[in-house]
């Protein structure tokens, strides 16, 4: 069964064809590279599949339950990062994460929050205030709490953006760790992000899928990955 | 990490964990206790001041609610206008569209809070009644349903500015068209806008006008009389606010 689902998905915004008939499929223990030049559709896909969006026509389904006829029972399945991780600014990160373990309707939320933070190494800002945050932190928060629930899904959007080589490795390193018992996609402009992390590479331009193999085939396409990429979304 | 549940949360959870967010979100900064203080100051303010409630020698509280249309319609746009500005302005709009929660549900959520938010503002100025009390004689029944009228009437003034918050990012512009819409609901039925309306319409016309403004229906609670219509218009207003906030979020 594939835990996310991508049907004929379109969508305009007036007369801009954002998204042109995308599908896909992504199982468990998969994790999608989704890449993509700014402005191809990425990002609207991703808001697609989260119900941020409603399609034109097509359809989206997060394990089985499809996101517009029953958006509770899929978004309880999926753990959604948005670009730039907003979170409540004035709350600690501590308060946030239990907001969302409650509003989750998480049974023992304060265990979940206290292992969340452990996972996430967020234990030694769990008092600070959101705002004051690093961006590190602050990247961090945004993975936790769309993992708090150990969702079955998982869509990331540049979960490591701005973020130092340390920072990457650990957002990366934790990622792994959770990956096999998952469905994940991560959209990235870094393609040395795909070699290490992901599965599978789906390349997105001007609303349409240019590309959708597995990581080794997309590897064997050349040396220059960035020349790859530019031919693919030209 | 344990393995999940990933129970659907049930919706009244959802509501109240929004609630609770939303109304310690009003006490996390300064602004809270100016707005608390501002609104004290100005309802015994007017009452004393420009109602001359001390000198009419009477023990009621008519001069103190009779400014309550204009102090809602100020604060409860200034109150309301964070409601949904803040989630666009923060990017959490995004966060809310895509946990298991319904729009509607969070619309709820952030209305009772901030409504609360106004009772806790109206609970603040009892001590008024208490002087009231301690002076002379009054009708206690008549009091307390003075303070329903007004509990409601912010409601419906809170309504108006969920919609403008819904409209924006900026809470400037929330709060400034809320209170444009809230003054233009005091002013039907308002004397000057009356007479105004009277040399232009029938007399019917300007009856159901007023009907439609706030002051005429809070004007039976400060009598002591428990009125179904002006209940129904308070609620009205209230819910229809957060009905069509709830529509603009949805079709953003």
């Amino acid at each position: 069964m594939a835990l996310i689902e991508a049907k004929n998905l379109r969508k305009s915004y007036g007369p801009i064809h954002a998204v042109r008939g995308v599908s896909f499929s992504v199982n468990r223990g998969e994790v999608i590279g989704f890449l993509g030049p700014n402005g191809a559709g990425k990002s609207t896909t991703m808001k697609l599949l989260t119900g941020h969006l409603q399609p034109d026509s097509g359809s989206a389904s997060i394990a089985d339950f499809d996101v517009v006829q029953n958006p509770i029972e899929a978004k309880s399945q999926l753990g959604y990062s948005p670009e730039g991780a907003p979170a409540y600014g004035e709350m600690t990160v501590r308060e946030f994460l239990s907001f969302v373990a409650q509003l989750r309707g998480l049974k023992n939320s304060a265990t979940r929050v206290d292992e969340t933070l452990t996972l996430c190494r967020l234990t030694e800002v769990a008092s600070q205030i959101i705002d004051t945050l690093s961006k590190g932190y602050r990247m961090r928060l945004g993975f936790a709490q769309a993992v708090i629930h150990d969702p079955s899904v998982l869509i990331l959007d540049e979960p490591t953006d701005g973020l130092d080589p340390n920072q990457k490795f650990e957002v990366r390193r934790i990622l792994k760790e959770m990956a096999a018992r998952k469905a994940v996609i991560v959209s990235t402009h870094i393609l040395e992000e795909i070699e290490e992390l992901c599965t599978r590479i789906i390349i997105i331009a001007r609303g349409e899928v240019r590309c959708d193999e597995p990581k080794e085939v997309f590897l064997q396409r050349g040396q220059d990955l960035n020349k790859v990429f530019r031919e693919l979304t030209a | 990490m344990s393995p999940s549940t990933q129970a659907k949360p049930r919706a009244l959870t959802a509501i109240w964990a929004v609630l609770r967010r939303e109304f310690s979100g009003y006490f996390r900064t300064p602004l809270a206790y100016v707005f608390l203080a501002v609104f004290n100051a100005f309802a015994i303010s007017l009452a004393f001041f420009v109602g001359n409630l001390y000198e009419a020698n009477v023990a009621n509280l008519d001069r103190f609610f009779l400014y309550h249309p204009w102090l809602w319609a100020f604060l409860a746009p200034a109150a309301g206008a964070r409601l949904w500005a803040e989630e666009r302005k923060q990017g959490t709009i995004e966060l809310i569209l895509t946990w298991p929660i319904t729009v509607w549900q969070t619309a709820l959520g952030k209305f009772l809070a901030a409504w609360l938010f106004l009772a806790c503002a109206l609970a603040i100025t009892t001590p008024i009644a208490f002087t009231v009390g301690f002076l002379g004689s009054p009708d206690v029944g008549v009091m307390v349903s003075g303070y329903v009228g007004s509990l409601l009437c912010a409601g419906a003034c809170l309504g108006v500015a969920a919609i403008a918050s819904a409209l924006t990012r900026s809470q400037v512009i929330a709060f400034v068209t809320g209170f444009l819409a809230c003054f233009a609901l005091v002013m039907m039925g308002y004397g000057i806008f009356d007479e105004f309306l009277a040399g232009a319409f029938s007399p019917r016309i300007v009856e159901e006008v007023r009907r439609l403004g706030l002051w005429r229906n809070l004007e039976p609670f400060t009598l002591g009389v428990l009125d179904f219509r002006p209940i129904v218009y308070f609620l009205s207003v209230a819910f229809a606010g957060l009905g069509i906030s709830t529509i603009i979020i949805e079709r953003r």
